[in-house]
């Protein structure tokens, strides 16, 4: 029989320190549906994702009352839209509203893939659909994009983070009613994963199969109940807790996802082990971190303390699941998070820390509100340093920044649900256009040729 | 298959008796009872083998949980495997 604080432990977990399964995603290859008929191929799409996800959230549902745990969302990932619509030639805005529209028809929250990789250059496809991105964010509600513009086998593309700063401040304009929500649902990558479960930058890579099942764990709650409980140790004992910590969150994701694939008759494809807080107090990363003992997440020794508490998740994580991947870390988006906002509020957390933060965790610059005045040129200049930082630690690392329209530091962006909100971040001035206008490419480091 | 059933709440006479009167009317098998009283706190985890259920097992987590406000307790109904993937490896 197991064991009454075995049970309890569980329970309090679910009831009291937020666990959850923060998704399940579904990936579907869109491969099969590229027609010359560009009307066609929509109605491909949308009846390709209404047959393979029919049962995706029921199946969720029935898992969450079994086991008793919570699956908050339920997504699906698609194929790059770009590759689709190289061959039908249409306007892939119009495929953003079958992805819309069928995420409608299955009931999920978000559907992510409208995306482009442009690491080494620009197809012609891929051209018109980051275009289209503006367009394509302010018209659906449930349809994310990422653009992936750098790996560490190829370099940096400098002219798609050039294009990509014009991208994110025309989308804020766009949804400027909607406190610039486009851009919450817009991703610029470097190294982007191909089975990333969480949004806004999942999609379906081209080296995935037919359709697979990943599954996105959380709980910064009980990981940092478990820091509190710890008490006085040293660094090397507080490691080993969180290990075990991660361990038994995993060991619930990689439950979950075996029992969903089972049941849906997907195959299995990745757990991500990444400890994703949301607004709600008490599942915040920031929290963590303080327990671990930092006065306020921002000040000196939050890289090292976050360094730690990310290598300790993956470790622990790591044995608790047969396939671990996606992005696997400690997520920092600052309007996600409580602990972060409230560090960005009173200026103890300012982007150049998080800059340095995302070196050595999970994603990069995620759900950052900057000054509405930011010009496309300085948001270009931001991606490009944080792209840098994931080509050269071989790292996947994003940028997903929100001109708030309107707005001055100071004030505040409410997005609502689990993107939360956030204060306004200065940004330095001075201005970097000629080196984002240089363009081109900035070569692959020395370390990118392994072979 | 089995599940765990585990009650937490003040305690009283009878507890148990309206738990397991459910389970007996749902058709789940009492395996395993674990029982203690802490101050006035009552805890009980049984274990009820699940296959022989006369309805869904949802159907099951359902009735639990509506027993759960008509006796002020509080209930958690949960398939077994949640228990076994965190806690043992």
């Amino acid at each position: 029989m197991i064991s009454v604080n075995n049970i309890l432990e569980t329970i309090k977990m679910i009831q009291d320190e937020h666990l959850d399964i923060r998704a399940v995603t579904m990936g579907i290859s869109l491969l099969d549906c590229i027609r010359a008929d560009h009307q066609e191929l929509c109605g491909q799409v949308y009846d390709k994702i209404c047959r393979k996800a029919e049962h995706l959230v029921s199946t969720c549902e029935e898992i969450e009352k079994e086991y008793g745990i919570p699956i908050i969302n339920k997504r699906v990932s698609v194929t790059p839209v770009s590759m689709l619509c190289g061959a039908s030639g249409g306007d892939p805005v119009a495929i953003a509203h079958a992805l819309d529209r069928a995420a409608d028809t299955v009931g999920i929250n978000f559907i992510g893939g409208y995306s482009a990789l442009v690491h080494k250059g620009y197809t012609e496809a891929d051209r018109r659909l980051i275009a289209s991105i503006p367009e394509a964010l302010s018209q659906t509600q449930k349809v994310c994009s990422s653009v992936n513009v750098a790996t560490t086998k190829a370099g940096i593309n400098m002219d798609a983070v050039a294009e990509m700063g014009r991208i994110i401040r025309q989308t804020a304009l766009l949804t400027a009613d909607r406190d610039s929500i486009g851009c919450a649902k817009l991703v610029v990558f470097a190294n982007a994963p191909e089975d990333n479960p969480f949004m806004a930058g999942a999609f379906h890579g081209i080296g995935e199969p037919e359709c697979v099942i990943n599954v996105g764990v959380s709980g910064p709650g009980v990981v940092a109940s478990a820091v509190e409980k710890a008490g006085d140790c040293d660094m090397t004992a507080l490691a080993e807790v969180i290990k075990k910590t991660a361990f038994k969150i995993t060991r619930m994701g990689q439950l979950v996802a075996t029992t969903a694939s089972q049941r849906l008759g997907v195959p299995f494809g990745i757990v991500d082990v990444s400890l994703a807080p949301t607004p709600a107090v008490g599942d915040s990363v920031a929290y963590i971190l303080e327990k671990m003992g930092l006065e306020q997440c921002g000040c000196h020794g939050t890289t090292a303390a976050l360094a730690m508490l990310n290598d300790a998740v993956k470790k622990g994580g790591l044995m608790a699941s047969s396939h671990v991947g996606g992005l696997s870390g400690a997520f920092i988006p600052v309007s996600e998070d409580a602990g972060m906002i409230a560090a960005a509020q009173n200026g103890t957390l300012t982007l150049s820390k998080l800059e340095a933060m995302t070196a050595v965790c999970s994603v990069g610059l995620d759900m950052i509100v900057v000054p509405g005045d930011t010009s496309e040129k300085i948001l270009s200049a931001i991606s490009a340093d944080e792209i840098a930082i994931g080509v050269v630690n071989t790292k996947t690392t994003a940028v997903r920044v929100i001109p708030a329209i309107g707005k001055q530091v100071g004030e505040e962006l409410s997005f609502g649900g689990l993107l939360g909100s956030g204060p306004v971040m200065p940004v330095c001035p001075l201005s970097p256009a000629k080196l984002v206008e240089r363009g081109g490419r900035i070569p692959a480091p020395i370390h990118s040729l392994k072979n | 298959m089995k599940a765990v059933i585990a009650v937490i709440g003040k305690d009283y006479v009878g507890i148990i008796a309206k738990v397991s009167a459910v389970c007996a009317e749902c058709g789940a098998n009492i395996v395993d009872i674990s029982q203690s009283v802490l101050k006035e706190y009552f805890t009980m985890s049984m274990l009820v083998d699940i296959d022989g259920l006369k309805m869904e097992f949802t159907a099951f987590v359902d009735r639990m949980n509506t027993l759960s406000k008509e006796i002020g307790m509080e209930i958690h109904t949960m398939h077994e495997n949640i228990f076994n993937a965190m806690h043992n490896i």
